[in-house]
């Protein structure tokens, strides 16, 4: 795959901003574009912020699964117990843990493309 | 079985797919439609695609034996294959999407800027897709040998022929279609059936020792062991034998087994008596989904399941057919929701093998002798409901199961031909790739052909291994560090998923023996090889300063900065 034809790609599907591209540079905006120190400085903090999201949910992920095995080897007559967590039970947690962390990680971009842009 | 109405419905699965992937072969046109569908394939059609792509074999058949022999403590596989879902949600999802990358080795190069760890993680992703597509063969061959008594390679042939044709005719965009219709045909065909299972279990007075231990006979049993078994019993068992038990010759002998290890000649007949305990049976060299070197009742100690914790964990994010998925969103928020769609629809789909599984201690407990516990999945309508309604269902469940081994299939297919085509084939276009397509295929069934028995469990654990302990290190340090350098990111692949690799491969190859601390260390190497994958990659790139990627922090930026900020960073 030639490399130039991912590039073009990424320029043509990207989201219509014609309306925002007219108002005009903005400070945050030009240092990032331009690759400047400072300009590395927000996109560090979008980073930072970005990570500590995902290690939160991460380590709720962990400290909710972590335990079950020692539970179970814990209890080794709560055999029902063991196939209503495992069979049944742990599929909502993880599907609400997803949400919310979309929830955040959106809200954490929102909120950085409104400091740069300066709305 | 009755296979009168299986082997139309097996045929009827395969036609559809290849007339839903005719119809996405008219929309075919481009290189870039070839391998990622134009990037404009919406969350929902997408989600429906990556679950369909990711219920393999192991899911539709291999969750409901694992259960039936070894108990609930196997549920931790679905549990895992799930959960792998939302870490890779966390750390690489939007990341991978925005990096505009096709594939893994795709990533590593627009990362790291460096041929060789291109070519090196191409060589894992052909290395695991490969592994993983073993098990889809083989797991075809299985289901039609127990529906019609074909040969055993029969089914890895069709499905081996069916996937090539689709995937060199229509690429991506024909298996975007192809895998979200798999998606909902294979939990149709798991659900239906469930329904009238779960219906017939209740007019039986709804019995509940299935989730006890051990698995007991519900009525009087007589089963015949096809392969010669070593039996494993806590207390003496009373059975009737005809046949060579412990080298001696019996004929309908009533026999009280003390407690210990007996072995059972092929061919002989065993009589339980209703309520007798189902002993646990140890095979050597099995050829079927469950039976498997690394999972013995016996040693399977706290750390096997944190190890298979780690490795489903961690190794989701790095299979072939995973990744190549994502890159089809238009954008990375699209990304990830479509992985919350993911998780929502994986996670619904799990929940019936471990239905098959309990249904199976109570209805087909002999399975776990007579060789072939992952037919319980294909053998309970036909043995709870009987008549023709339990043949159709029988035939429904036939059908999603080879929905599964095709879709799973063509997703690596997809995988594996791609690397081969961009980094090992001379030159490049549509024509290498239905050459690299075909490549990608016939290794692995020739492979199946010629090596057989591969227990499914090791391989599809042994690519998890090694794709937790060489991809996971590489994508999460590559999208969240800024100080990865070529040579870190080569040699943490190199420790970290080799010895995964020659841990496993040690554990198949039967060293050690079993009962040594050192087999489980060797069986689920996960635990130990994850953390050396990354702090060898760490420290080799902390050794390396100088190596650093000149355009890292642009890169960087382009992962993480939302699409409608990063135009003027690219171009």
């Amino acid at each position: 795959m030639p490399q130039d034809h991912t590039e073009r790609r990424v320029v043509v599907t990207g989201p219509p901003r014609q309306t925002r591209r007219a108002s005009g540079y903005y400070r945050p905006r030009t240092e990032i574009d331009e690759q400047t120190t400072l300009g590395h400085t927000y996109v560090r903090s979008l980073m930072r912020t970005q990570l500590r999201a995902a290690l939160t949910v991460f380590a709720v992920l962990g400290l909710l699964v972590g335990p079950l095995p020692l539970l179970f080897a814990a209890m080794p007559d709560a055999r029902r117990l063991e196939w209503a967590v495992l069979g049944f039970g742990l599929y909502v947690p993880l599907v609400l843990l997803a949400r919310w962390y979309v929830r955040r990680a959106e809200r954490n971009e929102r909120d950085f493309v409104r400091l740069v842009e300066d709305r | 079985m009755n296979s009168s109405y299986a082997v139309p419905a097996v045929a009827l699965v395969v036609v559809a797919t290849v007339l839903v992937g005719a119809f996405g072969l008219r929309i075919s046109r481009t290189t870039s439609d070839f391998y990622v569908a134009s990037r404009t394939v919406g969350p929902r059609l997408n989600a429906a695609a990556i679950s369909g792509e990711y219920l393999s074999a192991a899911s539709f058949l291999g969750i409901a034996g694992l259960v039936l022999v070894q108990g609930p403590d196997m549920l931790w596989y679905p549990v895992g294959y799930t959960a792998g879902y939302l870490v890779l949600l966390l750390f690489v999802a939007a990341p991978l999407r925005r990096s505009g990358a096709y594939t893994l080795p795709d990533f590593a190069e627009a990362r790291l800027a460096s041929q060789a760890v291109r070519r090196l993680a191409g060589a894992f992703v052909v290395g695991v897709g490969w592994l993983y597509l073993l098990p889809q063969l083989q797991g075809a061959g299985l289901t039609l040998t127990v529906l019609t008594g074909a040969p055993d390679w029969l089914g890895g042939v069709i499905v081996a022929v069916v996937v090539t044709a689709i995937v060199a005719a229509g690429g991506m965009r024909s298996i975007t279609f192809v895998q979200a219709f798999q998606y909902w045909l294979k939990l149709t065909a798991l659900l239906v059936p469930a329904l009238f299972l779960i219906l017939a279990w209740q007019s039986d007075g709804a019995p509940r020792h299935a989730f006890d231990e051990p698995a007991a006979f519900r009525e009087q049993r007589v089963v015949r062991v096809d392969d010669s078994i070593d039996l494993t019993l806590d207390r003496p068992l009373p059975v009737t034998v005809t046949g060579t038990v412990d080298g001696r010759t019996h004929t309908d002998t009533r026999l009280e087994l003390p407690a210990g290890t007996h072995h059972i000649e092929r061919g002989t007949r065993l009589t339980f008596a209703e309520g007798a305990t189902v002993p646990h049976a140890e095979r050597s060299g099995g050829g079927n989904l469950s039976t498997s070197q690394a999972e013995s009742r016996e040693e399977r100690p706290l750390y096997a399941t944190y190890g298979l914790i780690l490795a489903t964990f961690l190794g989701t994010m790095g299979l072939p057919h995973v990744v190549v998925r994502f890159y089809t969103s238009p954008h990375g928020v699209a990304a990830r929701r479509t992985t919350v769609a993911v998780l929502g629809l994986i996670g619904a789909f799990y929940l019936l093998p471990p239905v098959y599984g309990a249904l199976g201690r109570l209805y087909a407990p002999e399975l776990t002798l007579t060789g072939d516990p992952d037919a319980a999945v294909l053998l309970l309508p036909d043995r709870m409901i009987g008549g023709v309604g339990g043949d159709l269902l029988g035939a429904l469940v036939a059908g999603g199961a080879f929905a599964a081994f095709l879709s799973t299939a063509s997703g690596l297919t997809m995988a594996v031909a791609g690397v081969l085509t961009q980094d090992v084939l001379p030159s490049r276009g549509v024509r290498h790739f239905r050459l690299g397509t075909v490549l990608a295929m016939a290794v692995p069934l020739a492979a199946s052909v010629l090596v057989g028995g591969l227990p499914v469990a090791d391989a599809v654990g042994l690519a998890f291994a090694v794709s937790a302990s060489s991809f996971c290190p590489l994508l999460v340090l590559g999208i969240w560090w800024r100080r990865l350098t070529p040579p870190g990111a080569a040699a943490g692949m190199l420790v970290g998923g080799g010895s995964a690799l020659l841990a496993v491969a040690a554990t198949m190859a039967g060293y050690p023996g079993q009962g040594a601390a050192l087999h489980a260390l060797l069986a689920w190497p996960a635990l130990w090889s994850v953390p050396l994958g990354f702090l060898t990659m760490v420290l080799v790139s902390l050794a390396t300063p100088g190596r650093v990627p000149p355009g890292t922090a642009g890169v960087l930026a382009r992962f993480h900065l939302p699409e409608e900020l990063r135009t003027e960073v690219t171009t």
